[in-house]
């Protein structure tokens, strides 16, 4: 019998080459331990080559995933068990293995070439450098190709099963049942059973394999979380962001349209929701991100919850588009699941660095609604909330996402749709003798949605700046600016319509973290250690960007000190220093493509408190 | 092929011109090809049957583009070079709507080149209008994508440098499924190509050679003059022969891999010799090549070049739903929520 070791929460690296099959395999350990009960963030960080360079750093792909008893916020910080499948992927993950870590490694693929290649001048598995880890040398490649010995499979398609083999490992190490795992390898490879049978194999052999290893001598045993009861699914936050939309167009009646171009990381939107046209989903492929974007402008025109998805370059080229649908105030929203910038910058990694394009990046006075999604389960809601705002206050809402939040994962608590907030588009009603274009709700300013077809509500409407009221074209200097100001003031009065601005934690005290969008989970936990070191800290995450709560300011007053945390160089505290002036803010900022740590959130504000003293 | 629409609804009134004219002053030149193009798509919007508040007439930017205020229907002035994608959205979000655009040369064959051209290769269902005058005219005089080689004009002050496009190669290498052209000072002839073309099953694409009087006057003067109109103009009709001239005496006959002109009754040429218009043809080599052909040594070809059926995108994503829609156990989007891996707590 091995020795069970109890554990609270433990962190899982996966990693190899690009062809290494990783991403599977990480995904289907999460899994495994979402259906054991445990809570859990994942996150995938690959290169943006399909294929890079075998056994070079460069080409390393990962699957970062974090497991637990408790409620887990983010993917972890560093890991307790790291699987490298080959030098480059050792030496590209080493530095986030925490000291005593569980290290698996495919010592089969340790050869010189690959050492060499990775950029090792010694052998790390001989050479002492790893001494501080419990270091698992196993020979992959040798026992899954022994294990797949009976079969007709060809060495090529034997060495493609060496990721299932490696999870089997992980499912022992961490004593989870292999049934579900095997269920899922039959679905995915239905229609190629031989596939299906050779994983199976792998699977298998590595999960007995790890059994009866004698250099396993514990597994981990992370206990199930109590979590509400409920039904779970693990998701994706761009998975989940086209069923916000879904359910947004059910709960609103109105038909859902995606005009949208491939981009990483935003393309599993459009993936996901291409699959459903049972349920009528129009999405359109289009041949650039600006009819992408103009695609979904005409939809809206007629009728349809419209929406595109991209990341930072294609929000670029929608930008002019944006400005056609803030002075036609259409409903419309935009995804734009952010990169590293500026230009093409890098795609595979998450940044929140196009907040000040979302804001400012229009010609002309283009006020635009911002909202941003917190984590990948949040990712629903947001999307919910997006739709829900531009349907009922006529004008774009701009969704940022980014791809921490995108392609990582997290249980999602599953809803009813019905038990979503109502969504009532202004739709102007046939034979409304009264009706006019630009005729406004005195208390909302909404103008109405008069649909193609209706009788009697015949109107045109374009980019030409309009009279307010009946819609024609004008070039009046009084009436343009007051057209300008309605645009304004109608989204500063979304303020009335949103959730007031929560605080998780201390109510007041010492210190207040700011933070926004996908930082959520990450600046969560910071701000719970704060508080176990015996400082009183606030954490006031925002979804509403633009415009912001109305209860902002009486927030910010109840702390000493405000501290905004971004990934970016700090745009947010600007937006703020411009919006709330009356308080001073510090700002802790991170532009490497990569999140937040908790542990260097926590040692900066411990450094700089210990400073001020 | 003329064939309604039938997602389109009807009229239960009959309509005429007047109903689709809107109280707005035009503010085009006066002497402008547009005047013609809007009275005659007035007379053919109720030759369509379709009901008046399913019309969407949508444009860009350009003179051409202010079109959508000139007509009493639905309406959408979008930006440059913007509208055929606009437009598709709104065919494929509603396929009940006759969908309209308005568009210049400069318009949808440079900024908006790569919407003109997808448009046509989706073939979703709607009619273009593309008004070539060969400049830009809303920015006072610069040359557009159709200005001939060496024309000279505000920014080619020493002449162009570069090739022009003839919009019918677009469309045809586009895959196009419609393409007519017509001139803007035979109104009577314009309206019935372009109730062809409003009736036609895709994208269907008009190119009216259209006169801008201020900066780029008497542009097709070479085809569309009186003075050598019957020499310059070959009006097609389907299953006839390529004829032209004052008395028809002129015909166009294949030579190896070449058009050229010939006189039935001379040289003995007779008129089984001349090439029969067959605008049906899916094949397009002929009707490219028709199209192509230029004066002077050609008359250029005007009316229907190439109609031909084929599915259209907005039908195409109908049926794909009505079939997804019979297969697939997913009803709702709570069916989505509760599929796949489900943990219960």
């Amino acid at each position: 019998m091995k020795d069970v070791i109890i554990c609270d929460e433990a962190v899982i690296k996966f990693a190899g080459d690009s062809g290494d099959g990783m991403q599977l395999t990480g995904t289907l350990f999460s899994e495994a331990a979402a259906r054991s009960g445990n809570d859990l963030a994942t996150f995938p960080d690959y290169p943006a080559e399909i294929r890079a360079p075998q056994n070079t750093v460069a080409g390393v792909s990962g699957f970062q995933v974090h497991i637990g008893k408790n409620k887990i916020h983010t993917s972890g910080d560093r890991y307790d068990v790291l699987v490298a499948m080959n030098p480059a992927s050792l030496k590209a993950n080493l530095e986030n293995a925490k000291r005593g870590a569980t290290i698996i490694v495919n010592e089969d693929a340790f050869d010189r070439n690959a050492l060499e290649k990775s950029g090792y001048t010694s052998h790390p598995l001989n050479d002492g450098s790893l001494e501080a880890y419990r270091i698992l040398k196993a020979p992959i490649s040798a026992l899954t190709r022994e294990a797949l010995a009976d079969t007709d499979a060809d060495i090529k398609t034997k060495d493609k099963s060496r990721n299932m083999f490696v999870l089997g490992i992980l499912l022992q190490l961490f004593d989870k049942e292999l049934d579900a795992t095997r269920q899922y390898l039959d679905d995915k490879f239905g229609k190629k059973p031989l596939v299906a049978h050779y994983n199976r194999l792998a699977l298998e052999a590595g999960y007995s394999y790890a059994h009866h290893a004698e250099w396993i001598t514990s597994t981990i045993h992370v206990n199930p979380a109590q979590l509400a009861a409920g039904k779970y699914r693990n998701v994706t936050g761009n998975m989940v962001t086209a069923w916000g939309f879904m359910a947004a167009a059910e709960r609103s009646g109105r038909p859902l349209f995606l005009g949208s171009y491939p981009i990483t990381p935003a393309t599993d939107i459009l993936v996901e929701l291409s699959k459903y046209r049972a349920l009528g989903v129009k999405t359109f492929q289009a041949e650039d991100e600006i009819a992408g974007v103009c695609s979904a402008i005409g939809a809206a025109f007629t009728g349809s919850l419209a929406i595109t998805t991209t990341s930072g370059p294609g929000f670029s080229l929608k930008s002019e588009a944006l400005g056609l649908a803030v002075i036609t105030e259409l409903p419309l929203v935009v995804v734009n699941v952010q990169r590293s910038g500026p230009s093409t910058g890098m795609p595979t990694k998450s940044e929140q660095s196009d907040l000040y394009q979302a804001l400012f990046g229009r010609n002309g006075e283009c006020p635009c609604i911002v909202i941003a999604a917190s984590s990948p389960a949040d990712c629903f809601y947001s999307a919910y909330e997006a739709a829900k705002l531009a349907l009922e206050h006529m004008t774009p809402v701009i969704l940022l996402s980014d791809g921490y939040i995108g392609n990582g994962s997290q249980l999602f608590k599953i809803q009813k749709v019905k038990d979503l907030p109502p969504i009532n588009p202004p739709i102007a009603q046939a034979g409304d003798t009264e009706y006019q274009p630009y005729r406004r709700d005195p208390e909302t300013l909404v103008r109405q949605w008069a649909l193609p077809g209706t009788p009697g509500l015949l109107h045109r409407i374009g980019g030409l700046e309009k009279t307010d009221g009946k819609g024609s074209v004008s070039t009046d200097a009084l009436n343009h600016e007051k057209m300008v100001r309605f645009r304004k003031e109608k989204v500063e009065r979304v303020a009335n319509h949103i959730a007031q601005q929560s605080v998780e934690g201390d109510p007041d005290g010492d210190l207040l973290l700011v933070s926004w969008g996908g930082t959520y989970g990450t600046v969560h936990a910071a701000a719970e250690e704060m508080r176990k070191k015996g400082i009183p800290t606030g954490h006031a995450h925002f979804r509403h960007i633009m415009p912001l709560p109305a209860n902002t300011a009486e927030i910010f007053g109840k702390y000493k000190k405000r501290v905004v945390c971004e990934l970016n160089n700090g745009q947010f505290v600007n937006y703020l220093r411009m919006t709330h002036p009356q308080f001073a803010y510090e700002q802790m900022n991170k532009v490497q493509g990569q999140p937040f740590l908790v542990e260097e959130i926590v040692q900066k504000l411990t450094d700089n408190l210990n400073e001020q003293k | 092929m003329k064939r309604p629409d039938e997602r389109i609804p009807k009229s239960d009134t009959e309509l005429g011109k007047n109903d689709f004219m809107s109280d707005q002053m035009v503010k085009w030149c006066p002497g402008c090809g547009n005047h013609a193009i809007l009275s005659s798509v007035a007379q053919v919007f109720p030759k369509t049957g379709y009901r008046k508040e399913n019309f969407v007439v949508v444009s860009g930017i350009g003179c051409s583009s202010r079109f959508p205020y000139y007509v009493d229907t639905y309406g959408f002035h979008g930006i440059h070079g913007r509208a055929a994608a606009i437009a598709s959205g709104m065919k494929i979000a509603d396929p009940s709507l006759s969908i309209w655009v308005n568009t210049g040369d400069g318009d949808s064959m440079a900024i908006g080149g790569n919407h003109f051209i997808h448009a046509i290769r989706r073939n979703v269902d709607m009619t273009v209008i593309l008004f070539n005058n060969k400049i830009y005219g809303l920015t006072k005089g610069q040359f557009s994508p159709t200005t001939p080689m060496g024309s000279i004009t505000k920014t080619s002050p020493y002449g162009t440098l570069e090739t022009p496009f003839n919009p019918a190669d677009l469309v045809i290498g586009a895959q196009g499924t419609f393409f007519a052209r017509i001139a803007d000072n035979l109104p009577k002839y314009m309206t019935e190509i372009l109730e062809e073309a409003a009736l036609h099953r895709g994208t269907a694409i008009v190119e009216v050679l259209q006169n801008c009087i201020i900066f780029a006057d008497k542009t097709h003067a070479q085809v569309t003059s009186k003075e050598v109109r019957d020499e310059h103009q070959l009006q097609l009709e389907a299953g006839q022969p390529l004829l032209f001239g004052k008395d028809k005496s002129k015909g166009i006959r294949l030579n190896g891999l070449h058009l050229e002109v010939v006189e039935p009754g001379k040289d003995g040429v007779t008129i089984d010799d001349i090439l029969v218009h067959n605008p049906s043809d899916p094949d397009p080599t002929l009707q490219m090549m028709i199209a192509k052909m230029t004066p002077p040594l050609f008359p250029m070809a005007m009316g229907i070049i190439r109609s031909v059926e084929a599915p259209t995108f907005d039908r195409l994503m109908e049926e794909q739903i009505e079939q997804q829609k019979a297969v697939s156990s997913v009803r709702c989007v709570d069916d989505v929520l509760n599929s796949g891996d489900i943990i219960e707590i």
